[in-house]
């Protein structure tokens, strides 16, 4: 009879809870190799074609290399655009299967459920970042100045806005077939705007103040900032925190659009 | 001590009314069988009873409580029509997963698979079993948890007739330990199995009665046709 009296308090949140479902959404993770091996392997594969790429197409005097500048920030778009797709799928499927239903009549709150899944791709994010970073500075000779762990850092603050945006997108998804069209909708403005393919300084004033109020935006600013000086700036701590709140807030906002009861 | 009370229940699906206005109470330690044919409104009176289902009026109380409240979750179990376990995991790691959303160890989790015939294929994929099996793997995860009340989603469907008998050999055996539990089947050949039985028809309730009391209301000692016999006095009645 213990095991009633010691049952947790349901709806609060629980740290138990969210680990447990962390827990469960890698051990799915675990038992499906290829996705764990594309998702080891293909952001460093992807890196190598860009660094071939751009590997004889001379650079100006005193100029950082184009791979160096573009290879960096890949770094963090890799772990967002994946993330996100898994995510958005994976809890599409929960939907479907029935098994969000039953999680959602147990003592889990929703917000729990919303962390462990952010906490496990987070985590399976740092794996993949520390990958992807000791292949593009060996094998690439991608050019760093501040500290790898800092990068990795990014890319798995950019990996949970993934899943936190993935989560939120999934709730306006009825179908795979849409919620796989939610990643073009979400991610390429952000990737077009972010400052990448056009210097933010050189966009139209409106574009600008679009791009500024897009998160992606930040987490390519801070990797810039990581790749051109040794110290962590203020500026790169500032957007990572950015993109953290960010990341909570669609996570608090899915959390909010789910449902328990419907129709 | 009635563990369900359901007053003035009207439900809406998409434009259709499932449930017109259901009243009925369920009593505690037993098993009360919900019976009636497909799209009658079984699963969603039962998606009602644990709260997932939005309503337009009436109220489902549960143990006292507004069903699906936060109190209730640790001690109302479901287990859904279509088995909603993972197929990505073994039997085990699902039993011990939902073991852990309850507050149950692994130790609880292992007797679950164990007591619904699953212990040699605890180390399995949920993906690579049979459909029956894959729905003794869902109510495992609802078992494991020791719930005060149990609603089962046509928990039988699909199993050879020794696991059937098995299955509700438990059932009583959960009951006689005080747990309430409501059980669909749309087979009448499980109605006499049942302490008390709600005949569902078109989203309403035809019959709140014993198998005993419904052999006898139809004049039949076979429940399917004595549950025909009543149906059919109902609408004479009604023309
Ligand atoms: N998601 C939904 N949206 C709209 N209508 C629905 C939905 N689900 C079920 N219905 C309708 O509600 C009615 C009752 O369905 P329900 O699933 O409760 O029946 P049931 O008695 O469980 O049937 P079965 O024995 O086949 O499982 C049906 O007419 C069905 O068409
Ligand atoms: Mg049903």
């Amino acid at each position: 009879m213990t095991a009633i009296l010691d049952r947790p308090a349901p709806t609060h949140l629980s740290p138990r809870l969210t680990a447990a479902t962390a827990g469960r959404v890698l051990r799915q993770l675990r038992h499906d190799h290829r996705t764990i091996a594309m998702m080891l392997v293909l952001p460093s594969a992807l890196l190598g074609l860009l660094y071939l790429l751009w590997k004889d197409v001379p650079t100006l005097p005193g100029q950082a290399g184009i791979f160096d500048r573009v290879g960096l920030t890949m770094l963090g778009i890799f772990p967002f655009v994946v993330m996100f797709l898994v995510t958005s799928i994976a809890m599409l499927r929960e939907r479907t299967s029935g098994t969000l239903e039953r999680l959602l009549t147990t003592p889990l709150a929703r917000l729990d459920l919303l962390l462990g899944y952010g906490a496990a791709f987070g985590l399976a994010a740092a794996l993949q970042a520390v990958v992807t970073v000791t292949v593009a500075t060996t094998l690439y000779d991608l050019d760093v100045t501040g500290s790898t762990w800092l990068v990795v850092l990014i890319a798995v603050a950019d990996a949970v806005l993934g899943v936190a945006l993935g989560l939120l997108a999934s709730a306006f998804a009825r179908s795979e077939f849409q919620a796989v069209q939610f990643m073009p909708v979400v991610v390429l403005p952000q990737f077009f705007l972010c400052g990448l393919l056009v210097p933010r300084e050189q966009m139209a004033g409106w574009l600008q103040a679009v791009s500024d109020v897009l998160p992606l935006t930040y987490a390519v600013e801070a990797l810039q900032e990581v790749g051109r000086s040794a110290e962590a700036t203020g500026t790169m701590w500032a957007d990572v925190g950015i993109v953290s709140g960010v990341a909570l807030l669609a996570l608090a906002l899915a959390a909010a659009t789910l449902r328990r009861r419907t129709a | 001590m009635d563990a369900v009370t359901v007053t003035d229940l009207v439900i809406d699906r998409g434009r259709r009314r499932v449930l017109p206005g259901l009243s009925f109470t369920v009593p505690a330690g037993q098993v009360t069988g919900l019976l009636g044919p497909s799209g009658s409104g079984k699963t969603t009176l039962m998606r009602a009873l644990v709260g997932v289902q939005r309503i337009r009026s009436g109220t489902v109380t549960v143990l006292g409580e507004p069903a699906g409240s936060p109190g209730l979750r640790s001690r109302v179990g479901y287990v859904t029509q279509a088995p909603s376990v993972y197929p990505d995991l073994t039997v085990r790691e699902n039993a011990r997963h939902f073991a852990a959303l309850y507050g149950a160890g692994a130790r609880e989790a292992d007797a679950a698979v164990a007591g619904v015939g699953l212990a040699d294929a605890a180390g399995q994929l949920v993906a690579d079993l049979s459909g029956g099996q894959k729905g003794r793997v869902s109510l495992a995860c609802a078992l494991v948890g020791s719930p005060e009340v149990l609603v089962l989603d046509e928990p039988t469907v699909g199993l050879d007739p020794v696991l059937r008998v098995e299955l509700w050999e438990r059932f009583h055996a959960l009951a006689a330990a005080g747990t309430t539990l409501i059980v669909s089947s749309h087979v009448m050949d499980e109605a006499g199995r049942c302490d008390r039985l709600l005949l569902l028809r078109d989203g309403e309730l035809i019959a709140d009665s014993t198998p005993a009391q419904l052999r006898a209301d139809g004049r039949s000692e076979d429940l399917e046709e004595a549950f025909l016999n009543v149906v059919r006095a109902r609408e004479e009645v009604a023309a």
